[in-house]
C-alpha cells in the first residue's frame, strides 16, 4: 500500500484559544476510504483543512511525501492542492464563478491549463458526475444535490489523488444520497469522508476514525465505532 | 436572487454583447469624457447623449425599465450637490449636474450589463491597468454579492418572524435591532467570504483569476468604436 497521507502529533489552536486538534495521528493509503466520525466541534473539519494546506498546526503532515507546513513553498502547496481535492460542507462557498462550466474550470485554469483545455477537463468532470447538461447554468439556479455534484466536479476536474469530502450528504435527499454513494464508489481516488451519516459511511468506508475533543478516540470499522461510541440515532 | 441580475444580463447575445470589451470600454471612456465636459447651457447635447444611449439600449435588448431604475440609484449621491447648486441660484448647472450623473451612470451600467466581468478585466489588463487593482475590483465585485446575499437571507428570516411588520416596535427598539442586524450581517459576510477564499485556495488559486480567452479585435469592433466615438464627439461639438 502506498501511503498518501501521514499525520503525526498534529495540534492546532484557533486564535480565540480553542484547542481544535490535540495530537492527532492519522494515515490514509492509496485506494482506501476512511470515514471521520465524531461530535460537532471535535475537530474533524479543522483536521481536513490541514490536509490541503489551508491551515497549519504543530506536528507533521505529509501528503504524497511532501511535508505540508507553514514553511512549505508556493510550489509545494500548489502540488498538494492539486493532489488533495477538498469538497467543502457548504457548496455555495465553493461555487463562486458565474457559470457552472467556468466554476468547474477554475481549478484546472489555476493549474496552468489553457482555457480550452481547462474547459474540456471541466466538461469531462461534469459528465462524470452526471451534470453535463448544466454547463451554462448559473450555480445559484441549481438544487442542493446538483450543487453538491458540481462542487465535486470542480474538484475532480483537478484530477486529485485524494478526495476529502466534508459532510457530503448534508442537504441531500435520500435519492441524492444514494446517487452520491454510487458515484463515490466508482471513483478510484483515496477518500476521506467527514460525516455524521453512519449509513453513508458504512456503505463506503473500509475504516473509520472517531474524533473527540481534537483527538483520535478510536479506530476500526464503522460498525465498531458506532457500537463503541453509541454513535447511532437509535437509543440503547 | 436578484443580485445576480447584472451578471445574467451580461451573458446576453445582442450585437452589443458581441462587441469586444476593449471597444466597449474605449467607447465608454470617450462618452464619459464628452458628457463631463459638456457645458450646462448645451441642453440639446444632453438630449443627444440620451438618444445615443437609447439607441444602445435598444440594440442591447436589455429590459429598459430595469436599467433605468438601476441607473437612477446614482441620483441620491449627486442630489446634495444638485440641491446646493440649485439653492446657490444656478438651476441650469444643477440640472446639468443631475443629467451628467444619470447619463454617466446609465452608460457605465449599460457597459457592465453587456460585458461579463471576466472580459472587462481582460480588457483592462490589456490596457495595462495594474494587476493588484484588477484583483481588488474582482474581489470587491464578488464579495459585494456575498454581502447582498447574506442581507437577503437575513431579511427573509426577519420577515418570517415579522421583524419588519407595520405594527412596529418603538423606534429605539427598532434602531437597536437594525444596528444588531448590520453587525451580524458583516460578521456573517466575513465568515462567508473567508469560506469562499478557502475554497478558492483549495483549488489552487494563486492570486490571479483565470483570464478570458481574448477574441481577435475584428473590423466590426473597430467600426463600433469609431462610430461610437464619432457620435459622442458630434454631440459634444454639436455638429
Amino acid at each position: 500500500m502506498t501511503r498518501m497521507i501521514e499525520v503525526r502529533g498534529l495540534r492546532f489552536r484557533y486564535p480565540d484559544g480553542t484547542q481544535a486538534l490535540d495530537g492527532v495521528d492519522f494515515h490514509l493509503d492509496r485506494g482506501e476510504c476512511v470515514a471521520l466520525l465524531g461530535p460537532n466541534g471535535s475537530g474533524k473539519t479543522t483536521f481536513a483543512l490541514h490536509l490541503n494546506g489551508l491551515l497549519f498546526g504543530e506536528g507533521s503532515v505529509e501528503v504524497c511525501g511532501s511535508r505540508v507546513d507553514a514553511n512549505a513553498t508556493a510550489g509545494v502547496l500548489a502540488d498538494v492542492r492539486a493532489k488533495v481535492g477538498v469538497v467543502f460542507q457548504d457548496s455555495d462557498e465553493q461555487l463562486f464563478m458565474p457559470t457552472v462550466l467556468e466554476d468547474v474550470a477554475f481549478g484546472p485554469s489555476n493549474q496552468g491549463l489553457p482555457a480550452a483545455a481547462a474547459a474540456d477537463r471541466a466538461r469531462q468532470a461534469l459528465a462524470q458526475v452526471g451534470m453535463g447538461g448544466a454547463s451554462h447554468k448559473a450555480p445559484y439556479h441549481l438544487s442542493s444535490g446538483e450543487k453538491r455534484r458540481v462542487a465535486l466536479a470542480g474538484v475532480l476536474a483537478m484530477q486529485p489523488e485524494v478526495l476529502v469530502l466534508d459532510e457530503p450528504t448534508t442537504s441531500l435527499d435520500p435519492p441524492g444520497q444514494r446517487d452520491l454513494t454510487a458515484l463515490l464508489r466508482q471513483l478510484p481516488q483515496a477518500k476521506l469522508l467527514v460525516t455524521h451519516d453512519v449509513d453513508f459511511a458504512g456503505a463506503l468506508a473500509n475504516r473509520a476514525v472517531f474524533f473527540e475533543h481534537g483527538r483520535v478516540a478510536g479506530e476500526g470499522t464503522v460498525a465498531e465505532m458506532v457500537t463503541r461510541f453509541h454513535w447511532s440515532r437509535r437509543s440503547g | 436572487m436578484h443580485h445576480v441580475v447584472l451578471e445574467r444580463w451580461s451573458r446576453g447575445s445582442s450585437p452589443l454583447h458581441a462587441r469586444d470589451p476593449r471597444a466597449k470600454l474605449g467607447a465608454l471612456l470617450i462618452f464619459l469624457v464628452a458628457v463631463s465636459t459638456t457645458a450646462p447651457q448645451s441642453q440639446v447635447a444632453f438630449a443627444g447623449y440620451a438618444l445615443l444611449l437609447a439607441a444602445a439600449l435598444s440594440v442591447s435588448r436589455l429590459p429598459v425599465a430595469g436599467l433605468l431604475g438601476r441607473a437612477s440609484l446614482v441620483l441620491p449621491f449627486s442630489a446634495t450637490f444638485v440641491l446646493i447648486t440649485w439653492w446657490s441660484g444656478d438651476p441650469l448647472r444643477a440640472l446639468a449636474l443631475a443629467e451628467k450623473s444619470f447619463l454617466s451612470g446609465l452608460a457605465v451600467l449599460l457597459t457592465m450589463a453587456t460585458t461579463p466581468l471576466v472580459q472587462s478585466m481582460s480588457a483592462l489588463a490589456s490596457a495595462k491597468v495594474p494587476g493588484p487593482l484588477l484583483l481588488v475590483i474582482q474581489f470587491l465585485y464578488r464579495y459585494l454579492f456575498v454581502v447582498s446575499e447574506q442581507a437577503q437571507h437575513m431579511r427573509m428570516a426577519a420577515l418570517c418572524r415579522r421583524g419588519t411588520g407595520q405594527r412596529a416596535q418603538r423606534s429605539a427598539a427598532r434602531f437597536h435591532a437594525a444596528a444588531g442586524a448590520v453587525g451580524v450581517l458583516f460578521a456573517r459576510s466575513w465568515e462567508r467570504a473567508d469560506g469562499i477564499y478557502h475554497a478558492m485556495l483549495a483549488r489552487g488559486f494563486t492570486g490571479r483569476f483565470p483570464a478570458a480567452v481574448a477574441a481577435p479585435f475584428g473590423w466590426r469592433d473597430a467600426a463600433f468604436l469609431c462610430a461610437s466615438a464619432a457620435a459622442s464627439l458630434a454631440v459634444r461639438l454639436q455638429l
